[in-house]
This record gives structure tokens, sequence and C-alpha cells, in this order.
């Protein structure tokens, strides 16, 4: 579109500017905050410059976290989070592509009951039903777990939708020549499907992963054992010390630390993250 | 629908889809039916009896001034979320679209805090907040407004809007941009052609072209700001100051896990999923329509 | 190699019957082309010979074998498909190789065994690529190489043409008759293109709504149509249709009007007096001085191809009014067309005194379609 007023190009990115702005701001304060010393926030205004005491505060937290919040080190957390993380990607994705596929290429007695069974989850999220999901997960004993932070997390009507979709655009005759080819359901699935889905199994990795990342209240629920305890809801315990100012400048590591993997794998697989993001929805 | 190839097998399929069914039943239908059942009972102070009270946790909850008052906050909290959310992501959005140069970068630029987690956009803004060193609260001071959101109620809540929907305009710019781009060029230069100029170009073309798009933001920002923002609320405020930004999900947590009241809790969670199915309900219906399209 | 056996197989999809009984015997290493337009349940049955389909009623055969209740696999076919099928995410090699692969070929062997069909096929330089990465005709190449590795004992074709443009499918059309004769194994070929039936077939199949309405050689489903669908499907531009009374007599025929045909020295006298549709192919419609003509063309549209000229138009009288009268049952004829050899000099508005050519006309019943007699 050929556009004759220059100024107009000017104001549409100074809104940009501003919007980078708004939604950097957050984090250039709380990477400021983490490379001060503690003494240098608990009084006046925050720095809008960086401090020189950025790697103390990153090892202090990653190595032996606070010692106000029962000093589980930062680094302990970030595994769990990267565990539970990966746990619900992987887990979900596997379970979802299995039962897509059972849904699409099979004909069974109670097929549309499954089908629909699955999709009832989409309208019951954890915050739903917080007491006696707890419950059971306590009945078996996953209290305080990987398993119990991730496994009640992985059926995803979702991901089973997003595969459903896809397998549906799949040409019948691949299947046809995989048939002729003399491959069976499973054959099929390993050698033709699997590979196929590449794409969009990579997409809703990325997608599932930040969610699992980012979970705050399920972890909540059913870690008491601090170390099981994820770094978002850690964060929180950092925070809520009882009668005292938090150490704001290794809150702040904190929180840089827990916003990295998940920022980091959305700038570096935009691509996977958007075609995820978008498909996801549909 | 259907593909017109598939397998024969009698177990297979079965087993193929057990594992999201056995799941589904332990973690979802088991505790949503147990939530149901929980409802319609009564536990005495000491845990030690319960009792049939039919639809009385529900009456009670109705006529209980702190639980209307958490459904007047959670409707201000999501309106206010949702439209300053896709306002925002809107305005973004079609920027992005007119700019040649830099569209990539800004992009890129603008979508990261879809990753950052609730809790922690919470604790971010609470920090740049802070009555005592943040520094948003001491520009504020500096132009005359004395902010304080461990006192002032309204404070904590703008507090935690503004935190929810910091996070959440990344998704709406996406989509919006995404909606946007798929509207042809042609109908807009048919348009100028027609003598229509920028301003009016948006709002005659491009906005009810939108329409789609901004429904479906709309049905899932609600959802939102509903459940997923109790990270913001709990790592912060904490619902206070009063009960100034007690959402519904976060009296639901409280209720149940801080106040074991387990009838009452178990009411509020039936008509939260009285809600989300409302709303998913909304949205299928939708979904459903644009694929006639 | 082996011959295919059906008998009296049909198909139902719940209460619609699409395939209505076909018998036929093809023998080993025979071309067999089954041809008719879309719908008519062609791909069907290749499909139920493929083991695609299941079958509803009736036995198929390969080589002496029931393979009804047999998988595809285990009925020794390998198909090509109308959009080749193949697999994305594999080689031009792993393409072929992977049937083989399944059947637990040892690994030499399926080297051996690609690399000659590659060869065949010229495919040697492009064994390393992806389909997405070939034209066309090669991808098309890389699915029949995918049946020939198999070394099967029937080939499947389902429309293997139809994705190619013109000029590629006529060289692919010569590439896959060549490639017949050399294996020599027996194939069964679905298309609803009438050239590409013609040129590849031994023996065709013409199907009308999941019939078999004539099974002969090419040359006699041309020459002897068996019935109008077959006479009007079969060769281009199309066989006119007229209708006509044989006359009272026995000798020659009444269209209508001043228009008859003579005697052409065939017996139709037990005929006489009798309804009939008379047709007669462009070609055998030929251009003669006015006192030899039994039928006039009013022409309304000339197209020029060079090799010959189309006149297309209705029958009229000598005084140029146009043909049908109550006779016929006050029908005006459909358009016919003639084609005249070179660039004939036949212009729009002209009035073209034809004659028709002997032993090539065909009569049919106007009720049933089948033929009854050739004049």
């Amino acid at each position: 579109m050929v556009e004759n007023r220059p100024w107009m190009a000017w104001i549409t990115h100074l809104v940009l500017l501003c919007g980078v702005l708004l939604v950097a701001f957050p984090l250039w304060v709380a990477f400021v905050a983490s490379t001060h010393a503690g003494g240098d926030l608990l009084s006046g205004v925050t720095p809008l410059l960086p401090g020189d005491r950025l790697f103390e505060n990153y090892r202090t937290v990653l190595g032996s976290g606070l010692s106000a919040s029962g000093g589980v080190p930062v680094g302990l957390m970030m595994w769990n989070s990267l565990v539970m993380a990966l746990s619900i990607a992987v887990g979900k994705i596997a379970i979802s592509i299995i039962s897509a596929y059972a849904i699409v290429y099979f004909r069974f007695p109670f097929r549309m009951l499954c089908f629909w069974l699955i999709f009832v989850t989409l309208m019951l999220p954890v915050e739903v039903r917080i007491l006696p999901t707890f419950e059971v997960v306590s009945d078996l004993g996953m209290l305080n777990s990987y398993a119990g932070l991730s496994v009640p997390l992985i059926a995803s009507a979702t991901a089973t939708f997003l595969f459903r979709q896809f397998f549906l655009t799949v040409p019948d005759e691949l299947t046809e020549a995989a048939r002729v080819d003399g491959a069976g359901p499973l054959r099929f699935f390993l050698d033709i499907l699997l590979p196929l889905s590449r794409t969009n199994v990579a997409a809703l990795f990325v997608i599932l992963f930040i969610y699992g990342w980012v979970q705050y209240l399920w972890p909540l629920l059913v870690t008491t054992d601090e170390s099981f305890y994820t770094i978002v809801m850690g964060i929180q315990r950092m925070v809520t010390v009882a009668d005292a100012e938090p150490q704001w400048h290794l809150v702040m590591a904190t929180a840089v630390l827990a916003m990295l993997p998940p920022v980091a794998v959305v700038v570096l697989m935009q691509g996977l993250f958007v075609k995820g993001l978008v498909e996801t929805e549909k | 629908m259907h593909k017109r190839v598939t397998f024969r097998h009698p177990l297979l399929p079965y087993l193929l889809v057990l594992p999201q069914l056995a799941i589904t039943f332990v973690f979802f239908l088991w505790p949503a039916s147990q939530a149901l059942y929980y409802s319609v009972l009564r536990q005495d102070p000491f845990g030690l009896k319960t009792k049939f009270v039919g639809l009385q946790n529900f009456e009670r909850l109705f006529s209980d001034p702190t639980y209307l008052n958490s459904f007047d906050v959670t409707i201000v909290f999501s309106l206010s979320v949702t439209l300053s959310g896709m306002a925002l992501g809107l305005l973004f959005a079609v920027m992005a679209d007119r700019v040649v140069k830099g569209a990539a970068t800004y992009k890129t630029l603008l979508i990261w805090p879809y990753a950052v987690a609730p809790a922690v956009a919470g604790v971010l803004w609470w920090f740049l907040f802070n009555p005592t060193i943040g520094i948003l609260a001491y520009a504020l001071r500096s132009l005359g407004y004395d902010w304080n959101h461990a006192v002032s109620g309204t404070d904590a809540l703008i507090l935690v809007i503004v935190a929810s929907t910091w996070k959440q305009v990344s998704y709406n710019f996406l989509f919006f941009l995404a909606g946007l781009q798929a509207i042809p060029k042609s109908l807009i230069e048919a348009a100028a052609i027609d003598g229509a100029g920028p301003a009016r170009r948006f709002w005659t073309i491009v906005f009810p072209l939108l329409s789609p798009t901004t429904f479906f933001l709309l049905v899932v920002n609600m959802v939102y700001a509903f459940f997923e923002t109790f990270g913001v609320v709990h790592a912060t405020t904490s619902g206070g100051p009063g009960q100034a930004t007690t959402i519904l999900v976060y009296k639901v947590f409280n209720d149940g896990f801080i106040g074991l009241n387990l009838g009452s809790s178990a009411a509020q969670s039936v008509i939260l999923m009285v809600i989300v199915i409302s709303l998913t309900m909304i949205q299928f219906r939708f979904i459903e329509r644009r694929v006639q399209y | 190699m082996a011959e295919i056996c059906m008998r009296g197989v049909r198909k139902r999809y719940g209460d619609t019957q699409v395939i209505h009984g076909i018998d036929v015997e093809i023998a080993d290493g025979e071309f067999i082309v089954i041809v008719g337009p879309s719908g008519c349940g062609k791909s069907t049955l290749l499909r139920m010979v493929a083991g695609l389909e299941t079958i509803t009623e009736g036995e198929i055969s390969i080589g002496g074998r029931v393979v009804n209740q047999l998988e595809p696999k285990e009925r020794d076919i390998a198909m090509v498909f109308q959009n080749y099928a193949l697999y994305p995410h594999m080689s031009v090699f792993d393409n072929m190789a992977y049937g083989l692969k399944i059947a637990r070929t040892p690994k030499d062997e399926i080297r051996a065994r690609v690399e000659e069909a590659a060869k065949l096929l010229e495919l040697g330089g492009l064994l390393e690529r992806k389909p997405r990465q070939l034209s066309g005709g090669q991808r098309q190449r890389v699915a029949m190489g995918r049946a020939i590795v198999r070394k099967p004992a029937v080939f499947l074709f389902d429309e293997p043409l139809s994705n190619l443009d013109a000029k590629l499918r006529v060289q692919m059309r010569l590439e896959i008759k060549q490639l017949q004769r050399k294996l020599g194994t027996t194939s069964l070929y679905v298309t609803h293109d009438q050239i590409e039936a013609m040129t590849l077939a031994d023996r065709l199949v013409v199907m009308n709504q999941g019939r078999a309405e004539q099974i002969d050689t090419p040359m006699a489903v041309y020459s002897d149509p068996a019935t109008t669908f077959v006479a009007g499907f079969i060769g281009s531009p199309a066989m006119n249709f007229l209708a006509g009374t044989v006359e009272a007599d026995g000798h020659g025929l009444f269209l209508g009007g001043d228009a008859r045909i003579s005697d052409k020295g065939s017996d139709l006298s037990g005929l006489a007096g009798r309804a009939v549709t008379l047709g007669v192919r462009p070609e055998h419609l030929l251009a003669v001085g006015e006192s030899e003509a039994e039928i006039r063309l009013g022409v309304e549209l000339v197209e020029t191809l060079g090799a010959d000229t189309l006149a297309h138009g209705r029958p009229v009288g000598a005084a140029g009014t146009p043909l049908g009268d109550a006779a016929l049952g006050g029908e005006a004829p459909g358009l016919i067309t003639v084609r005249l050899p070179g660039l004939a000099p036949v212009r729009e508005g002209e009035r073209l005194p034809l004659r028709m050519a002997e032993g090539e006309l065909h009569l049919f019943d106007p009720d049933s379609g089948r033929r009854i007699a050739d004049v």
C-alpha cells in the first residue's frame, strides 16, 4: 500500500517504540535491581542503571537461595521447573498424539464417546477443581513428587484436537500406499505419520514447555517439601517473608532466572511458537 | 471430518486412547464429580460429621456479602484486563502491520511477555509500584498521587490489572496481527481508491473483517482473566487489602485450602465450572460457525 | 505373473449399490484399462482388487487364489496412485525401498532392486532427493519405481497421469506402455481419459454407472460399440446420434424430411419399420456433391485444427429448413459434427451435402441403447 504521508510512518514507529518500552520496562528494572547490593534497594528509589553485583547476586541465588525463605537454591528450583515443564510437554504430546491417532484412523465402538470425554477436559481447568484433585493426588501418594507435579496436567484436549486436525489433512493415499507396501497400523504410525507430524510436534512442544514452566497454582498445592519447589512458586515464598522487606535484589535475580528459559524459547523459536499458538487455538 | 481409509484392529485403538482417558477420569472427571458432591454437603467444624444440605451452600454463598463482593471484583477485574489488553494489542498490531522495515524486530520485542508466568509478572509490577522503593510509585508521588497498594484497595486492584494486562498484550497482539495480515490488501486498496482515508478504512473495512478474531480474543481473555490470573493475585496482594483483589478463583483456593470450608469451596468450584463451561461453549459454537465460512 | 478373475463382483455402501456385478477374466501379462466417466465405479473396482475396499459380493482371484479376505500386502500387487502418494519425508530411495524393508528383504537385495528400477526409469541421479525436489514427471516415475521394485504379480494404476500437464502425459503414457511390455506384468489401469485408454489397453473395460458396458479390444470397442454409451464415450469428437426409422422395405433409413440413408448393402429386412438410433462418427460423414447427398448439414460453427476441420451444425432439408418433423416426434435433432480432412473450404452458414460411409453406421435400440445392427 502506497502511503503518501511520511509523518504517519513516524507516528507508527513512535507508537511501536512506546509498546516495546512498556513491555520491556519491568524486565529492565528487574534486571537492574538484580545487579545491585541489597542495601541499595532498601531505601530511596530503585536505580535505573545496572550495579556491580551481578555475579555475586546470581551466584547467591543459584547456589544457596535465600536464607529467609528456607534457603532452597534457585538452581534446584529451576531444575524442578525444567523437569516439570519437560514432563508435561513430552507427556501431553505423547498421549495426545496416540489418542488422536486412534480417533482419526480407527473405527471402533465408543469412538465418539472417547472424543467427547477428551473434549470435556477443556472445560475443567485445575482452578475449578482444586480441592478434589488435590485429594486424589494425595490419596495416590503423589504429593511432593515429579509425577504429582506433572501427570495430572498432561491430559489435554487442545493437543489432541491439534493432532486430529493435522491427521485429517494427511492424504488418504499415503495410508493406502503404506497398506499396499505392507505396513500395519503401528508401522504406519511410526514410519509415516510421526515423521510427518514433526513440525506440529515441535510447535506444540514450544507452547507446552511454556505452559508447564509457568504453572503456579498446581505446584503450590502439591509441594510442601522445599526440594520440589518450582521457581515460579518459589518466588512467591521469597516475597512473602514475615515482618521484613523482601531481599529485592535476590528476588529480582530469581525473577529474571524464572523468565529466562521460556522467554529464550519464545525468542529463539519464534516461528514454531507462533505456529503452535495459532494452531492450538483453532 | 472422517477418514475414508481406516485401520481395523480389535484392541489397538483402545490401548491408544487409554492413557488419555485414564488421566481424564482420575484427575478431571472424578474430582469434578467430587466437587459436585461436596457442594451439597456440609461438615461440622471439627470435620467429624458431614450431612446433606441440598442447595444451602449455594444459598449461603449468594447471601454472603464477601462472595458477592468477590463477584463484583472479578467482573471489574476481568473486564478491565480484557478490554485494555485487547485495545493495546490491537493498537500495536495495526502499527506493526503498517511498518515496512523492522516489523519482525518489533514483533519479537512485543511477544516475549507471553512466556512470563503470571505470578512473576505480578511480582515485577509489585516491585515497580512498591510504595517505598518502587520507581512508578515514586513517579506518581512526584505527580502528587500517594500510591500505596498495601492500604488502598483501588491501588491494589489497579496493580493486579496492570500486571495481568501487561502479560496478555503480547497474546492479543499476535492474534490481531495474524488477523490483519489475513485481510487481502486489495480490499484496502479498493477502499483507498473509493476515497476512504486511513482512519475511515480502518473502521469501515479492517475492523469489521477482524471481528472473528476480536470475538475469539474476547472469550479467551475472559477465561484468562477469570482463571489464569490466580498467580498474579496470590503472589502479590493475597486478595487484599480487605477483599479488594479477591477474585473468584482466589477465593475458592482461600476458602478451601486456608479456611478449610469444604462445602463452600466446592460450591464455589461448581459455580466456576458453570462459568468456564459457558465460556467454552460460546467459543466452541463460534469455532463451528467459523469453520462453515 | 498372474491372471485376475472377477466373478459377480458387487459393492454396496449401505443401501446404495455402486458396482452391479462385474465379470471379467484377465490373462497373465495383459494390460487392461478400465475407462468410464467419473463416478462410474472404476476406481472402486480397482481398489477392491487392491484390497483397499471390501468386496460386498462376488469373488476376485489373483493367480488362482481368492483374495477377498486378504490384506493388500498379501495379494502380491503394487499400486500407482493418482497423486503419487510418495512419502514426503523419505528420499526417493527410501520411498521405493519401504515395501521391501517391511517385507524384511535383505539390504543388498533392496539396494540392487532399487538401483535396477532406478536405471530402468532413469532416476539414477535422484535417489537421495526428497519428493518435493522432483518435477511432476519424476515423481510419477518414482511412484512407478515403488511398484516395480516389489516385483508384484499385478500392477494397479489409479489415474496415474491425471496430475500431469498434457505434454508430459503423452510422454509418460508411452513410457508406461513400454515398461509394461518389457516387464510383462499383468496390469489394471483406471482412467477417465479415452485416449489413454485406447492407446494403452490390450483390452478395455468401459464402465458406466457400476456396470461394464463392453469388454473388448480398443479397436473392437471403437468400431463395434455395444451401446450408445460406449459409442458416445469412446472417440473424439464423439459419435453423432440421429433418430431414424428403418424403411418398410428394409432398404435404407428414413431420418425425417428429405433426409434418407440409401441401402448400404446390409440386410435390414428383419428391422423393417422399426425406430432406431443411428450412430455415425464425424469422420464417417463424407462431403459429397449435392446430387449424392443423403443428408445436409446447416453449418453453424467451423473449427480449423490443421490436420482436419470440424464442422458443427444441424441437419437440414434440401430447402434449408431444419430437419425433425412430426414423424420423429417433432424433436429437433441436436448438433452433429463432421470431420473433414485437411483445410476444408467450408464456411459458417453454408449448407453442406453429406453422405454416410458404407459399413461404418451403427444402429441402436432407442430404449435400451444396445446395438442392433451395423450398416
